[in-house]
């Protein structure tokens, strides 16, 4: 059988895995998602797909504690919007952090989660959601 | 010579503690704790599964081994908890860590030793020159029948390694394998949680395989035990890789160091390679490592692992064994039990 929604998620996997957006050249904006033409620069722009990196803050957020059938398993959570260090914000769950701990302007970086899955049967749909930046203590005993 | 080029874990943040589960089936917790060795164990996030642990340890390994992740040619996941029946989790990991779309990728099936053999395998792809990388992940979302005992143990985690010839962080001195059909635990197609045949799962299984596996490596590469400064042996729980320890001669504080399975269960295709990336994460240059995954089915795969100097260049990259464990929140088991979905009901 044939499902409908897949062609739409996945014309955007490259994108969203990743985050994968552009670049203007000529006035040095970075746009996520992605978008075709600079609206600041029209015809002279000149666009690059670009990755980011992956790091940025929460600009801000809210708590759910309402949700529809498919995500009342996670309730409470947290959505947010986040300002890349590139300067784009783009909405996003932040997880791996109790809703009670999240701040305005608390560092945080992408990471891997499944979005939503099409029912029992059909497709999961994987992106990107933040989290806390990690604690690295550089691998040494003491 | 083949080696580890760089590698990464991911553990999930949740924890249930081995009494907490205990106290719902009316077991006494801390005596239970105390005979598996198992005191808690990390359960995923409701939006975590194998290809999302598989992605972050993966991601994890790229920027340790500070390669580009083009280079990778082949991809191997082992798991027994992949989250499709019929769509590989590599293409997923594939994508996600931004590989070249011309390279090999394949899933692996073998209980708890999955990822070991996708390591032997990007050995040999890459010894061949067909490949400059491979990727060989073993991650699982293990799963216990609620009440049965293997529901103690039964965790989330995954590591992954990238294997290479230039520069490698541990050199890959030699491997063996011992197989044999042996129905010791398994699962059949379209059930929830596995079968095992309780006590059959020791001696002929886990002891004889991985013992098996260790005398013909230490056979093959004429040493002793104590030509080595640690041992890591697949983790089911606490008990059996230090009563494997002892039954080779194995000096305790030898294997002390790799037996993460005390604080996060057994991650099944995910154990061996954690307790031998805690060991990487602290080891001097020099070191020799006498690791052996298990599978039930079942097999074992043996390796010897000498962790040369280039290391040093490498750590701090990324989270650490310890800094995986030590991120952690105590969840109760209603909780677990909605986050791994043993309620029904809901959808
Ligand atoms: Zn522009």
């Amino acid at each position: 059988m044939a499902e409908k929604p897949v062609a739409q998620f996945w014309r955007k996997i490259r994108s969203v895995y990743n985050i994968v957006g552009t670049h203007c050249k000529t006035c040095g904006e970075y746009y996520f998602p992605p978008r075709p033409v600079c609206p600041n620069c029209r015809r002279k722009g000149e666009l690059e797909e670009y990755k980011f990196k992956g790091l940025g803050k929460v600009y801000t957020f809210s708590v759910v504690r309402q949700a529809p059938p498919e995500f009342k398993r996670q309730v409470p959570y947290v959505i947010a919007q986040v300002e890349l260090d590139e300067g784009p914000r783009l909405t996003a769950q932040i997880v791996n952090c109790d809703p009670e701990d999240v701040h305005i302007g608390m560092r945080v970086r992408a990471c891997f989660r499944k979005i939503r899955e099409m029912g029992g049967g059909g497709i999961i749909v994987y992106g990107y959601k933040f989290e806390p930046t990690m604690k690295v203590t550089g691998h040494n005993k003491e | 010579m083949v080696g580890i080029i760089g590698y990464g874990v991911y553990i999930p943040r949740y924890r249930i503690k081995t009494e907490d589960i205990a106290a719902v089936w009316g077991e006494d917790g801390p005596k239970l704790a105390k005979g598996l060795g198992v005191y808690e164990k990390s359960v995923p996030g409701p939006d975590e599964d194998v290809a999302t642990i598989a992605t972050e340890a993966a991601r994890n390994a790229v920027k340790y081994a500070r390669i580009d992740p083009k280079d990778i040619g082949a991809i191997y996941v082992g798991s027994e908890s992949h989250p499709y029946a019929v769509k590989p989790t590599g293409t997923i990991v594939l994508e996600a860590i931004d590989g070249s779309h011309e390279s090999t990728c394949a899933d692996y099936e073998f209980a708890c030793k999955a990822g070991t053999a996708a390591i032997q395998t990007c050995m040999g792809l890459v010894q061949s020159k067909m490949i400059k990388y491979g990727l060989a992940i073993g991650a699982d979302t293990a799963q216990g029948r609620p009440g049965d005992a293997l529901e103690y143990s039964a965790a989330a985690g995954g590591a992954a390694y990238i294997i290479g010839e230039d520069n490698p962080v541990a050199t890959i001195e030699t491997t063996v394998s011992f197989t044999t059909d042996t129905p010791d635990f398994w699962r059949r197609e379209g059930e929830d949680f596995p079968s095992h045949g309780a006590r059959f799962t020791g001696e002929p299984a886990y002891f004889r395989h991985i013992g098996s596996a260790a005398r013909l490596l230490l056979e093959k590469t004429n040493t002793t035990i104590e030509d080595y400064d640690y041992f890591v042996f697949h983790m089911p729980n606490g008990k059996f890789p230090v009563n494997m320890g002892r039954q080779l001669g194995v000096p305790k504080e030898k294997l002390q160091e790799s037996l993460v399975v005390r604080k996060i269960g057994n991650t099944y295709s995910g154990s061996a390679m954690i307790g031998l990336a805690r060991i990487l994460d602290i080891a001097e240059p020099g070191s020799k490592i006498f690791a052996v995954s298990y599978g039930s089915g079942a097999g074992s795969d043996a390796f010897v692992i000498r962790v040369e100097k280039e290391i040093e260049k490498h750590r701090g990259e990324v989270p650490t064994v310890d800094d995986y464990i030590e991120r952690k929140k105590y969840v109760d088991y209603a909780t677990y039990a909605k986050y791994r979905r043993k309620i029904k009901a809901l959808a």
